[in-house]
């Protein structure tokens, strides 16, 4: 049985759809990735599991309770970690783990969980001397210290520097092989690809695909890319008109094209045929990056702030 | 959840003493303000006009209203609107520990410490200047208790209405100066020309002043200024509660 069940969802703003219609569930041990552009309604669906929103119309069941209806038995099962939430300035880590034990009815042992989290080093610091990788660290201790069944991390590596984003990885899915359910919003591929065990990509307030990593790359229309820089220039038609090209750009010279095997037959064939010669011809498997840039079809501007700015300025800047 | 509720107070207590600040202005300032006042040549002499007191009998009761004016607008807005601010309430809200624990247990402590800050202005009004001791202990308390109510409602309106903190802490202000005005802190309601004092007579502080006031003289504050303050704790409080924003 689907631990979270999450059925036509409905959440406005102000007369204005945030969530409009979002349905997918989550399986018992799984990694289970919420991934969109700023503002596609990631937040706000996770909000409605964890019952700080109530939804305008749906149904949300975390092990079969309403988070709102069964609020107090759903804070035991499930743990969160919240979007820019902090602690009291003042409180140190020994304070804030002792202090939320005392919230639950069944806490597991605070000490094992600081050890696992490399806070014991921190125990007297205050949460404000924390750095950003270590109240992350802290949040996660927080969400687990109940015992539950589920954890919802909101955004959790945002801001962290490379080294600590990738130690934050692992200890996410030391939690998924210690059995516990992980609800992970996020907005870097990367971290999607590398974590989730499913993706439901959310684009304005829908789920507009929802697979395995691997799968979302494969059903996307452009799932090789082909890049080259021509001997001599080519004519804009030819290339338009290649065969299941999804996109085609420049970039500093660089041609390149998002399409399948059969758009690279047609690259070489046309290559040949005007005699030009490709130099540093490269074919790659597309990413979830490219991926999801096929699924979500925003302009530029949009997903340049929802993904890693510098990946998303490495895409085709024109799409045709 | 009582051993939740109670580590929550723990826990809000041992905050509190990490802010000299707030300590400060609600536990020490009320006092220093009377001893630096009982100082002032002539404020310790008895004055016909009025009845043979002196100016510091008076400054007693004017310094616990300090203490609870301090604890209400200048420490609780600050505390709680950076709390709902940091998201510190919504973090709560995913706990079985509703977030509403955290503020009760800063009324608590506020209103504690506005008490204790009370006590110890009378204390030390009573051995440095020889201020005699509240006459009607009962109908002091239950004056102290409704102003501490009071203020602290007008403490939580501000927390409820302003959307920031430092809207808060301008809010604060601006209720702060008139609160401290209507308790007589420049000038004892007691001393207030006649029209002036009935005008003050009607908001929360002033009507706090003439309870304590009455209460000190060893008669019961007049049922007149404990409903003015009863309603005005109701009114905030009731302000407070609807308009409270948890995010």
């Amino acid at each position: 049985m689907a631990i979270i069940e999450v059925r036509g969802l409905r959440k406005a703003y102000g007369g204005k759809p945030a969530v409009d219609g979002v349905d997918f569930s989550v399986e018992e041990g799984e990694i289970f990735g919420i991934l969109g552009p700023n503002g596609a309604g990631k937040t706000t669906t996770v909000e409605c599991v964890e019952g700080l929103r109530i939804p305008d119309a749906g149904t949300v069941r975390v092990a079969g309770l309403d988070p709102v209806g069964d609020h107090l038995e759903v804070t035991q099962l499930l743990g969160a970690q919240l979007q820019e939430s902090e602690l009291q300035a003042k409180l140190t880590v020994r304070e804030a783990l002792e202090l939320y034990s005392a919230f639950y009815p069944k806490p597991v042992d605070w000490r094992p969980l600081a050890g696992r989290l490399g806070l014991e080093e921190k125990l007297s610091t205050r949460f404000a001397k924390l750095s950003g990788g270590q109240k992350q660290r802290l949040f996660i201790a927080l969400s687990l210290i109940g015992g539950p069944r589920v954890v919802v991390l909101d955004e959790l590596t945002t801001g962290l520097d490379p080294r600590a984003r990738r130690d934050t990885w692992r200890l996410i899915e030391e939690i998924r092989d210690s059995g516990v359910t992980v609800l992970l919003v996020t907005h870097f591929m990367e971290e999607a690809q590398r974590l989730c065990d499913r993706i439901a990509v959310i684009d304005r307030g829908k789920v507009a695909a929802l697979d395995t990593p691997s799968g979302l790359i494969a059903r996307s229309t452009a799932s090789t890319v082909i890049s080259f820089t021509p001997s001599e220039p080519l004519g804009d038609e030819e290339l338009a008109a290649l065969p299941k090209a999804a996109s085609v750009g420049t970039q500093g010279g660089r041609i390149v094209i998002n399409g399948t095997d059969e758009t690279v037959n047609a690259v070489i064939t046309l290559l040949a045929r005007h005699r030009v010669t490709a130099h540093q011809l490269r074919v790659t498997e597309a990413t979830l990056d490219d991926a999801f840039l096929d699924l979500t079809e925003n302009d530029i501007d949009t997903t340049a702030t929802a993904g890693q700015p510098d990946e998303a300025a490495a895409q085709p800047e024109e799409r045709v | 959840m009582a051993s939740a509720s109670a580590a929550v107070l723990k826990t809000e207590a041992r905050l509190m003493t990490r802010e000299p600040g707030v300590l400060f202005w609600i536990i020490a300032f009320p006092t220093l303000l009377m001893v630096i006042l009982g100082l002032i040549p002539g404020f310790d002499d008895a004055d016909p006009d009025l009845g043979g007191r002196r100016v510091i009998d008076l400054y007693v009761p004017v310094a616990a209203l300090l203490a609870v004016i301090m604890a209400g607008l200048q420490a609780m807005p600050p505390i709680l609107i950076g709390y709902r601010e940091r998201g510190i309430l919504r973090r709560m809200s995913t706990t079985p520990v509703r977030p509403a624990t955290l503020l009760t247990s800063q009324i608590i402590l506020l209103g504690g410490g506005a008490f204790a800050s009370a006590a110890l202005v009378i204390a030390v009004g009573r051995i440095a200047f020889g201020v005699e001791l509240p006459g009607n202990v009962v109908g002091y308390l239950l004056a102290l208790v409704l102003a501490t109510a009071g203020a602290l409602a007008m403490g939580g309106l501000v927390c409820a209405i302003a959307p920031t903190q430092r809207a808060g802490q301008a809010i604060g202000s601006a209720l702060f100066f008139p609160s401290m005005f209507t308790a007589g802190v420049w000038l004892p309601v007691q001393t207030m020309p006649d029209l002036l004092r009935d005008i003050v007579g009607y908001s929360p502080m002033g009507a706090s002043s003439e309870a304590l006031d009455a209460a000190m003289r060893g008669g019961w504050p007049h049922w007149v200024d404990l409903a003015v303050m009863a309603l005005w704790a109701a009114l905030l409080t009731a302000g407070a509660a609807r308009w409270f924003r948890w995010e």
